[in-house]
This record gives structure tokens, sequence and C-alpha cells, in this order.
């Protein structure tokens, strides 16, 4: 068995970041990650960031990725790539499998004094008539073919869904190559922000509001041909008689994400349901930890909102890892913490983030 | 949707399917996933378990709030028996 102070688990924004806060003040971290590359999505977020000066607004995720890795390497924290987290043992033993990328893959166990879950989320699936056909997909995959791998999933794109996933990757789409035909929404009204939406219309995509897919057609072999859309009611329903037909090679779904908690429920960490922050997900107090003391949770794995509250979340994770290590004083990492949360509460206003903002305070008061 | 749409990809569990296994007692993703072998494929249940949770909802009448997911057990993610054991001739 191998043995860590720390063992942050997902290389994204928010474990990255944990990991560098936590490598900072020397505690000795090992940094999983399932992917070739670490980052999470960071690579993907070819978009400039929004927000305040303090949180690099005006700066692209690739380039908040690149100096991530940079950090995390001039602190010193061991990353192994390749390795994903395949069980979460009590007290506190994390199974991987490692060196997925070729044939001498091994599983290990390692017991770690710290453990943060960084896992980040899923996207959600919605079923409708033929949507196990080839060419249906998750907006994150289309982004990750096209932004990761260059390669462009469709010619003639339907988009479905209007939250900043489906805009943004829309944008990223259209910018590919592709001709995104239309995005639906089922709701009255645009689930993301009026600057991404403003972005597309001017490109001439068209956004349907209360409309949503039925079907797609096609054959298991050429993928699909058509998509047919219906106006809804009030209750989201399908008016019958209202049903349009496109002409598309590709249909992607933005649907929302749901964070990936499996470890933390199977070590015990107490789970609740909350639907402003994507469903079932592990409960945590102001230092980010779970109600396992030792186990640690950030970014959309701890509730689905933004890279930069990642980032920041994935911080507070860290310093406080440190603190309990007995890395940095208590005082210290107290007026540390105070000034993430303040940057953090920045980031959760306006319509977008009130709703946020409620949730998390009231899961953070179940621990008082 | 029909009773012939896909609902569980992985294990190719129709809506049907799922149906039936609550009729017959089903009232849980537990109870889905031991009656039809839905959310136990390559994905864990990643893509479906919403699904599944939706469809319970509107059969039961039940809120998602009351329908928890599936037991977490290990692994979460395909691992062979070859690795497990250490035998690098799998």
């Amino acid at each position: 068995m191998i043995k860590r102070e720390a063992v942050v688990i997902g290389a994204g924004p928010a474990g990255l970041s944990a990991a560098i806060e936590a490598a900072k003040r020397d505690a000795d971290v090992l940094l999983i990650d399932e992917s070739l590359k670490a980052g999470g999505q960071l690579f993907k977020q070819i978009h400039k960031f929004f927000g305040s000066s303090a949180h690099r607004s005006g700066i692209r995720g690739i380039d908040i990725g690149k100096e991530l890795l940079e950090e995390a390497k001039k602190y010193g924290v061991e990353i192994w790539l390749n390795c994903v987290a395949t069980g979460l043992f009590k007290e506190k033993k994390i199974a991987v499998e490692k060196s997925l990328d070729n044939q001498n893959k091994t599983a290990e166990i390692i017991k770690a004094e710290k453990i943060v879950i960084a896992t980040g989320a899923s996207e959600n699936a919605i079923a409708f008539e033929g949507w196990t056909l080839p060419g249906v997909m998750g907006a994150g995959a289309a982004q990750t073919m096209a932004n990761i791998h260059n390669v462009l999933p469709g010619e003639k794109i339907l988009m479905i869904g209007s939250g900043n996933v489906g805009l943004i990757v829309s944008y990223q789409l259209l910018q590919a190559g592709a001709e995104v035909v239309g995005v639906l929404e089922a709701a009255p009204e645009i689930g993301g922000y009026g600057v991404h939406a403003a972005k597309i219309v001017r490109a001439g995509v068209p956004i349907h509001t209360s409309t949503t897919i039925v079907e797609a057609r096609g054959d298991e072999k050429n993928g699909v041909k058509e998509a047919v859309v219906c106006d809804v009611d009030d209750c989201w329903q399908p008016i019958k008689g209202q049903e349009k037909i496109y002409e598309v090679d590709t249909i992607t779904i933005a649907a929302g994400l749901k964070p990936l908690m499996e470890l933390a429920r199977m070590h015990g960490c107490r789970c609740d349901f909350i639907p402003q922050l994507g469903g079932w997900l592990p409960l945590h107090d102001k230092n980010m930890e779970t109600t396992y003391p030792g186990i640690y949770v950030a970014g959309d794995s701890a509730g689905v909102e933004e890279a930069n509250t990642a980032l920041e979340e994935g911080r507070l994770a860290g310093v406080a890892i440190a603190e309990s290590l007995g890395y940095i004083h208590s005082n210290k990492a107290s007026s540390i913490k105070n000034e993430i949360w303040n940057r953090v509460d920045g980031l959760r206003l306006g319509p977008f983030g009130e709703s946020r903002l409620e949730a998390k305070e009231k899961i953070i008061k179940t621990f008082q | 949707m029909n009773d012939d749409t896909i609902i569980c990809r992985c294990e190719e569990v129709t809506l049907g399917e799922i149906k039936q296994a609550i009729k017959e007692g089903a009232r849980d993703v537990n109870g889905i996933k031991r009656r039809t072998r839905a959310g136990m494929g390559l994905c864990q249940g990643r893509t479906c378990e919403k699904l599944v949770q939706m469809i319970l909802k509107q059969e039961l009448g039940k809120e998602y709030k009351e329908l928890k997911p599936a037991s977490d057990r290990p692994p979460v993610r395909p691992l062979t028996f070859g690795v497990l054991g250490g035998d690098k001739d799998e």
C-alpha cells in the first residue's frame, strides 16, 4: 500500500488549485487524473472568462490551465495521469487503476491522511425516440471533439438546451466550421447569460424557447438525418400538430450536469439532494470538508457551478488541508480562507448566482 | 418516447421494461437495477440514472428527493480481474 499525506482525485480547476495550495505550504500531495493531460475542462474553454479582475476576467480557460500546470510543477505536486479512482474505502483508502494508456495496467491502494474529491460532473442525458442513434451526443462531448481533438462532430448541428454550456458550445461549433441550425429551449426563457445568447443570435443562429426535441430520425449505420422538434405547453408537454423537422446530422444535448459523487457516498460522506447545484451531492463545511473528517470535496462534485468557483473551492480545501496537517498557523489560514470566501461570495451574485449562494449557505449551515 | 425507446444504453434496457419492473414492485433505482440491469453496464448508470429517476417519478408520483441514486460500490469504473489480481497476462 502506498501512503501519501494528501491525495487529490481529479486534476481539473478544483483539484489543481487544491493540490497547489497544499503543496505550496509543503504538504506532500499526489494528484491523480484519468486523462492523458491534467486541466480537466479548462483546456476546452477557449473562450474568455467573465467576472472581476480578481477572477481573471478576459483570460481564456486554456491559459488558466497552463498557468495552473506550471504552478503545480513549481510546488512539486506529484501527478499521476491515466490513473482512475475505482473506489474509496475506509479509512481513507483510495483504490486506483494506473497506466490506463497501456498494457501494464495495475491496481493500487493509496492510503491518504487527507483526500480531496474533485471529480467534477457528468452530463445529463435526455431520452427521446432515437436518442441512441450515432450523432446524438452531449454538448460536452462535442466540445471535446472540436476543441481538444480538432474533430468536427458534424456539419449541421441542432443544440438542445440554452444554458451557458449550450450557448457557448454552439458558438464554438460555429467557430469550428459547423452550421448550427438552432438552439432549442424547453423553458419559456433562455437559460444562460444574455451576452452568450446575443453572440450566437448575431451569428444567425435562432434560439427557440418553449420548444423541445421529440425524435431523432436516421439509422444505425448513417446516424442522424432529421430532428423532429415540437412546441411545448405550460407543463412542458409537446403540443400535437406543432412538430417541425430539421435536417441535421448531429444533435447535441446540453441539459445540465450532475455532480460525480459516488466516491464520497461510498465512503459514507453524507449527501443530500440540492436541485440548484445539480442534484445529489456530498455536503461540506466552510473548509470544504465533508461529514467524514479528512475527506474534502471541491468544484462541480461539490455542486455544479463554474470554473471560477471550482478554482476557489479547491483553494479553500488546499489551505484547510495545509492547516489541518500543521503546515500553516490557523490564524494565517483563517485570513487566507476569509479572502477566498469574499471572492467566492462575489461569484455567487446576480440572478444566476443567488440561488447557488442560497443553496451553498444552507449546506454549510447543516454543519453549525 | 415509446415503450421500445432504450433508456439504459449500456445494457439495452427499454422504457417498457422499466415500467414493467415498476409494475412488479420496483420502487427505487436499486429496484430497477436488480430487475432489469439498467445502470449495471460500462458507464455504471452515469448516463441513465437520472432518466430512471424521472420514470420512477412519473410512474409513482414521487419527488426526486425521495429517489436516491443506486448504491455506490467499487469499482466505479470498469476493472478487469486480471488487473485486480495483478496478473500481467490477463
